[in-house]
């Protein structure tokens, strides 16, 4: 058992290892990258990593000041100001909360402020709902914010760090939502490898927020001036400003790679990066995962892999930007796929990942039979028994060039 | 219309295309965008002040014998010529660009 040296930090006084939630690993990730301003509203189920972070902040184990705002809207408003100022940000919210954040939320990229934001995420309303579901964070897909999807307890707190080195490279900088699945992850309490304060020091080195966009008076500059128009210079400098956004988002699948590279070689503990393929070389199909749920969905492969079936898993870690290259390259391997979902694409009728793994599949030049499953909506578990019968279905799944109906896996539950 | 702009500090090692800024200062001067231009009829002028007084953005220059106005703010709004008493102010169509 190592301790700590540093009493001011958050893993002061305390055991290599903790025993925690998913919030509170968020919560100890979060100090150990030590931002200087920390703005948060509580909203269930993201509300007991606002209290970790407080308490922290309370007992001097974090020098942030901490900002106790009116709404998530205020929150993120607050927050801009402390990048253009210069200072390393965090936030966390889900559901309602970042429905009432969007605003300022969809300007944050644009901006290319390298912001961390925790979305812990939860189905949305209606009908009134407190518990998990990735409807939340599907729907702000397309905001331009780097979307990282997290399996266990431990991967929070990992990629809590991560992400202010991904979102601070100078070939990124791009905010990024870390995403961990409501009740699941945010409560569900594992054991946590702590990393040290100094490593991380040194892993993320000082922020660097604001070089290319500052309230800063040795500086003067017009922060976002209005750009557009019917023709010319001004909705040509959009243009411009728009491609350089999407060359950071794909820039970000290198830096992404880099840093999960970096941090396993400090922790020695590797997560894949973009996409993980479990069990798949020798796979005839597979399911593709998010999330959470990909534990027991491990669990159902490794069950069929038991009776001989030759089924493998695709888990996709970060949706934003999209992996084409890792996906397509998974995709290759298999010629049948299940899709499970925890959110819904009302527009498709079918799971949200499930349009963006067909989407990968154009890519492959492939046309294989692809399912898509929905289950766990509205803080529902997918069980073992519920990736048994996707893995069943998508192995008798036949080709069909007409829509098809989802599966919704919780529906008789 | 004259445009008067100079650069705030030096970007240049700042891509063009990442954050949307800007760094030239330039005054936006709501003369830039002006339609119509206040005439003044210097002999029925009278000194009042009134077009001073109405005057929403300042601009209503005094002469030593006649009111004028400062053709880089006037945005031509003619409030000036609505409530002039002695008719001295006409507004005419900005044709000079």
């Amino acid at each position: 058992m190592t301790i700590a040296a540093d009493a001011t930090s958050p893993t002061a006084n305390r055991p290599g290892s903790v025993v925690c939630e998913g919030n509170e690993a968020a919560a100890i990730g979060v100090g150990l990258a030590r931002p200087d301003v920390v703005a948060v509203y509580p909203i269930t189920p993201q509300s007991s990593l606002v209290e970790h972070l407080s308490q922290m902040i309370a007992d001097g184990r974090l020098k942030a000041s901490l900002m106790n705002v009116e709404g998530e809207h205020a929150v993120l408003c607050g927050l801009q100001g402390v990048a253009l100022a210069g200072g390393r940000t965090f936030t966390a919210t889900c559901g309602p909360g970042i429905a009432f954040m969007f605003e300022p939320y969809v300007r944050t990229p644009g901006l290319r402020l390298p912001m961390v934001a925790a979305l812990v995420t939860r189905d949305l309303l209606s009908p009134q709902c407190v518990w998990g579901g990735q409807q939340d964070a599907m729907v702000v897909r397309e905001a331009g914010w780097i979307q990282m999807y997290c399996e266990t307890v431990q991967e929070i707190l990992d990629t809590t760090v991560m992400a202010y080195k991904i979102a601070e490279h100078r070939d990124v900088m791009l905010p990024v939502n870390v995403c961990h699945d409501g009740n699941y992850l945010s409560f569900g309490v594992t054991r946590v490898e702590l990393p040290e304060q100094e490593a991380v020091d040194e892993f993320l080195g000082p922020p660097a927020t604001n070089w290319h966009i500052a309230l800063d008076p040795l500086r003067p500059m017009g922060v976002d001036p209005l750009t557009g128009g019917a023709g010319g210079v001004g909705p040509r400098s959009f243009v411009r400003y728009r491609k350089g956004q999407c060359r950071g988002m794909q820039n970000a699948l290198r830096v992404i790679r880099e840093v999960h590279a970096a941090w396993g070689e400090l922790s020695g503990r590797y997560h894949a990066p973009l996409v993980e393929e479990y069990r798949l070389d020798d796979a005839d199909y597979a399911l593709v995962t998010i999330g959470s749920m990909t534990g027991a969905a491990k669990d159902a492969v490794d069950l069929a892999r038991d009776s001989g079936e030759a089924v493998g898993l695709i888990k996709i870690k970060t949706l934003r930007p999209f992996p084409l290259q890792a996906m397509a390259c998974a995709l290759a391997k298999v010629n049948r796929i299940g899709v499970v979902d925890r959110s819904v694409s009302f527009g498709w009728n079918c799971g949200p990942v499930y349009q963006e793994t067909l989407g990968a599949l154009y890519h492959c030049g492939k046309s294989i039979p692809a399912l898509s499953f929905i289950g766990g909506l509205a803080g529902a578990d997918i069980t073992v028994e519920h990736f048994a019968r996707a893995i069943a279905l998508t192995c008798e799944a036949q080709f069909s060039r007409a829509p098809r109906e989802p599966v919704w896996l919780n529906e008789n539950d | 219309m004259q445009r008067q702009s100079r650069d705030l500090f030096d970007a240049s090692t700042i891509p063009n295309d990442l954050a949307p800024i800007a760094t030239v200062l330039s005054g936006m001067l709501p003369g830039d965008w002006r339609s119509l231009r206040p005439l003044i009829d210097r002999l029925k002028c009278v000194k009042c002040g009134l077009c001073w007084l109405y005057c929403p953005v300042q601009c209503v220059i005094e002469k030593p014998r006649w009111f004028d106005f400062d053709l880089a703010v006037c945005k031509g709004c003619g409030v000036c010529a609505q409530e002039c008493p002695h008719r001295a102010i006409s507004m005419v169509e900005e044709t000079g660009r």
